[in-house]
C-alpha cells in the first residue's frame, strides 16, 4: 500500500537576527490511510513547524527550504499558492487547539463553517450546505443548534468539536490535530479524543496528533514519532514505544513518565533542549545522552529501519541494521 | 429588563445634559460684560439716545430677561426652562429666538461634520487595515504615511493653507461661503452642487486632519487581530485572503473603533466650529464663537446645550448599536 502522507527531507528554517534556527531538518515520514500518529517533543522541538509546513502555512522569518509532502498522490510543494488554498481542508486539514481562540468571534458557529465550504465547492446550494455542516456538526456531537450560536455561547470542549466539525468538512485524506486537548480539563480532553478517534475511523483519514500528553495518545494513536530538534529521533508503534523504545532520547522521555510502580521518584532528563540556532554537532542529542560515544559528535545519523516497522536515528544500533 | 436599561440610560442623559447645562450657565457668567448693554451703546454711539437713557433701556431689558435678579435664582430659572426645551432668545440679536439660530444653522454643520466624520473614518480604518495587513502590496501600506504626518498639523493651519493655495492661488475651489452669493437656496440640482462644491475644501481640511488618527488607532488593532487564532485557522481552512481580510480580520478589528466614532464626533464638533469660521459657513461652530465673542450666552447656553445633547444622544445610540456589531455584548 503507498502511503497516503509522504514526507521526504523536508527542511524548514527560520531567519532570526541571531542567524539561521534549522526548526527542522531533513524529515522523513510515511503514513497509511485510516493511521494515527502521535508526534511528541519538547517545546522548540518542531512538531508545529512541521504542521506548518505540511500545510505550507510557514510564515517570514521562516522559510520552507526543501524536501516534499506528497498527500495522495500530490506534492503540495509544488503547488501554486491557489492551488495549495484550494488544498487546505480538502486534501490536508489542520485542526487547531480551538479550545481558546480559534474561533471567530463575531460571525456565527455556521457562517464560519459554510464560508469553509464554500471556499472550496462554490457551486453547491445553500441548503446543501448547511445540511453538510449540521451533519459534520452531529458526528462531533453537537447539536444542530450550534450552528446558529456564536463562539462564547459554547465550552471550551464544544468550540474544540467545532473546530474537528470544520476540520472534516471536506473529508480530507490527513488531519493534522495541533494539541487539541491542551487547555480542556481531563473529562472533556478524553471525549475530544474519543470524537476524533470516531470520526477518523468514519472517513478513514490519517491522523497527526501533536502533543505533550504521552498518556493521552498512548490510549488514541498507533504510532508514535519523537522529535528532537528538528529530526525525527524514533518512529516506532505505540507497544514498542511504550514497553522497548530503542533512541535514549525516547528512553528518557518514557523514563521521565510517572507510572505506578515507581511512585514519586520521576527521572528527568539533565540539560536542556539545544538551540536551533547552534544545534550541536552530530547526534543532535549527543551533549545529554548517557550512551554517547565519539561517532555521535561527529556524524549525523542516519534513520535505519529495525524490526520491520522501527525507525531510529542512533549510532548505539549501527552494526544492527 | 431592556426596557429598565433604557431607563436608566435616559436617566444618565439627563444627569449629563444638567451637569453640562450647570457648567455652562456658570462660565459666561463669570465675566461682568453685559451682552444688551454692549449693543445698546453700540447702537448709542451711531447716534440715537443718549447714555441716561441708555441705562434705562439696558435696565428695562435687563429686568425683561430677568437679569436683574439674583444669579442663583436666574440659574433655577435657566434649569427650568431647560428642561421645559425652551432656550430662550439671543440677547444680542433679539428678538430671533436661540432655536430658530440652530434651525438655520444645523444643516450645514450637519452637512460638513457627517460628511467628513465618516469619510475619514472609513479612509482612515480602510488605509489603517491595508497598513497592517501582512499581504498588502508595499505601495498601499506606505499610503497612509503622509495622513498620520497631517495629523501633526492642526486643522486650522490646514485649513488657512487649502485657503489659500487652491482657492485664492489657484482658484479651484471658491472662497469660502457656504454658496455663490446672488442664487437663491433651493433643492435644484444646481444649487445642490454648487453647496457641494463649496463643502470640498472644509471638509478636506477636516479630513486631512482626522484620517491619521484611524489610521494609526486601526493599524495597531490590525497588528494584534491578524496575530490572532480566528485569523490563522481561516487561513488553514483555505478561505480566500478577500475573505478573511473582510470577514475575519476587519470586522473584529473595527469593533473598537466604532466607539472612538461616536468619541470623536465630539471632538470634531470644536475643529469644525473653526473651521466654519475660517471658511465662513453659516453653520453651527460659526454661531457659537460669534455668541462667545458677544458673550451672548443665551446663545452660548443654547448650542453647548444642544451639542451636549446630541453628542450624549448619540453616545446611547452607539451602546445599542453595538450588540449588533459584537454578539459577545448583550444586554440584558
Amino acid at each position: 500500500m503507498t502511503p497516503i502522507l509522504q514526507i521526504r527531507d523536508l527542511q524548514v528554517s527560520y531567519y532570526t537576527d541571531l542567524g539561521r534556527a534549522t526548526a527542522l531538518n531533513k524529515v522523513n515520514l510515511d503514513l497509511n490511510s485510516g493511521e494515527k500518529l502521535g508526534l511528541v517533543g519538547e517545546s522548540g522541538s518542531g512538531k508545529s513547524t512541521m504542521a506548518l509546513a505540511m500545510m505550507r502555512m510557514i510564515k517570514p522569518p521562516g522559510r520552507i527550504e526543501g524536501g516534499s509532502v506528497t498527500v495522495g498522490g500530490v506534492d503540495l510543494m509544488q503547488l501554486s499558492d491557489e492551488e495549495m488554498r484550494m488544498s487546505r481542508l480538502s486534501r490536508i486539514a489542520y485542526i487547531p487547539q480551538g479550545a481558546m481562540n480559534s474561533l471567530n468571534p463575531v460571525m456565527r458557529i455556521g457562517a464560519q463553517m459554510i464560508d469553509a465550504v464554500r471556499a472550496h465547492v462554490p457551486d453547491m446550494s445553500k441548503e446543501e450546505m448547511t445540511e453538510r455542516c449540521m451533519q459534520s456538526l452531529e458526528s462531533v456531537d453537537l447539536k444542530r443548534n450550534v450552528f446558529s450560536m456564536y463562539a462564547h455561547e459554547l465550552s471550551g470542549g464544544m468550540k474544540q468539536r467545532v473546530c474537528i466539525a470544520i476540520g472534516i468538512l471536506l473529508k480530507p485524506q490527513v488531519i493534522i490535530a495541533d494539541e487539541p486537548t491542551s487547555a480542556l480539563d481531563v473529562v472533556t480532553q478524553r471525549q475530544v479524543m474519543e470524537t476524533i478517534d470516531r470520526v477518523q475511523k468514519e472517513i478513514g483519514t490519517a491522523v497527526i496528533l501533536i502533543g505533550h500528553d504521552m498518556g493521552l495518545m498512548a490510549q488514541f494513536v498507533d504510532k508514535v514519532a519523537v522529535m528532537y530538534a528538528g529530526r525525527l529521533t524514533e518512529v516506532s508503534t505505540v507497544r514498542d514505544m511504550f514497553t522497548n523504545p530503542m533512541h535514549p532520547y525516547a528512553q528518557a522521555l518514557i523514563k521521565s513518565l510517572p507510572n505506578l510502580s515507581n511512585k514519586g521518584v520521576f527521572q528527568g532528563i539533565p540539560g536542556l533542549a539545544p538551540s536551533l540556532l547552534r544545534i550541536p554537532s552530530g547526534c543532535a542529542f549527543h551533549p545529554r545522552c548517557e550512551k554517547a560515544m565519539d561517532i555521535c559528535k561527529t556524524d549525523v545519523p542516519a534513520v535505519e529501519r529495525y524490526d520491520g516497522d522501527r525507525l531510529v536515528a542512533c549510532h548505539l544500533y549501527a552494526e544492527r541494521a | 429588563m431592556k426596557l429598565r436599561l433604557i431607563l436608566r440610560r435616559v436617566a444618565f442623559l439627563i444627569m449629563v445634559v444638567w451637569a453640562a447645562s450647570t457648567i455652562t450657565f456658570f462660565i459666561p457668567r463669570m465675566s461682568d460684560r453685559n451682552p444688551i448693554r454692549e449693543r445698546f451703546a453700540e447702537l448709542a454711539r451711531t447716534g440715537g439716545f443718549s447714555a441716561s437713557d441708555l441705562e434705562v433701556i439696558v435696565a428695562s431689558y435687563n429686568k425683561k430677561f430677568g437679569l436683574d435678579k439674583p444669579l442663583w435664582e436666574q440659574y433655577v430659572d435657566y434649569i427650568g426652562s431647560v428642561a421645559r426645551l425652551d432656550l430662550g432668545v439671543s440677547l444680542n440679536r433679539f428678538p430671533k429666538t436661540v432655536m430658530e439660530i440652530i434651525y438655520e444653522s444645523l444643516p450645514w454643520t450637519i452637512v460638513l461634520l457627517f460628511v467628513s466624520a465618516i469619510l475619514s473614518f472609513v479612509i482612515g480604518n480602510l488605509l489603517g487595515a491595508v497598513a497592517a495587513w501582512p499581504k498588502s502590496p508595499a505601495w498601499m501600506r506606505s499610503v497612509a504615511t503622509p495622513f498620520i504626518m497631517f495629523m501633526g498639523v492642526p486643522p486650522v493651519l490646514l485649513a488657512i493653507f487649502l485657503l489659500f493655495f487652491l482657492a485664492f492661488r489657484l482658484k479651484l475651489f471658491p472662497l469660502g461661503q457656504a454658496y455663490s452669493t446672488g442664487i437663491a437656496p433651493d433643492w435644484s440640482l444646481s444649487f445642490v452642487m454648487n453647496v457641494a462644491w463649496h463643502q470640498v475644501l472644509p471638509a478636506v481640511s477636516m479630513i486631512l486632519g482626522s484620517v491619521g488618527g484611524w489610521v494609526l488607532s486601526m493599524r495597531g488593532m490590525g497588528v494584534t487581530i491578524q496575530g490572532e487564532d480566528y485569523v490563522n485557522f481561516a487561513e488553514h481552512k483555505g478561505l480566500s485572503g478577500r475573505t478573511i481580510f473582510r470577514d475575519y480580520y476587519l470586522r473584529n478589528a473595527l469593533l473598537p473603533q466604532v466607539t472612538g466614532f461616536a468619541l470623536a464626533l465630539g471632538s470634531l464638533i470644536t475643529s469644525g466650529a473653526v473651521v466654519e469660521s475660517l471658511y465662513a459657513l453659516p453653520g453651527l461652530g460659526q454661531k457659537l464663537s460669534q455668541a462667545i465673542q458677544a458673550n451672548d450666552f443665551l446663545v452660548i447656553y443654547g448650542i453647548v446645550l444642544f451639542i451636549t445633547m446630541s453628542v450624549a444622544t448619540l453616545m446611547v445610540l452607539v451602546e445599542f448599536l453595538y450588540p449588533l456589531l459584537d454578539p459577545r455584548i448583550k444586554q440584558d
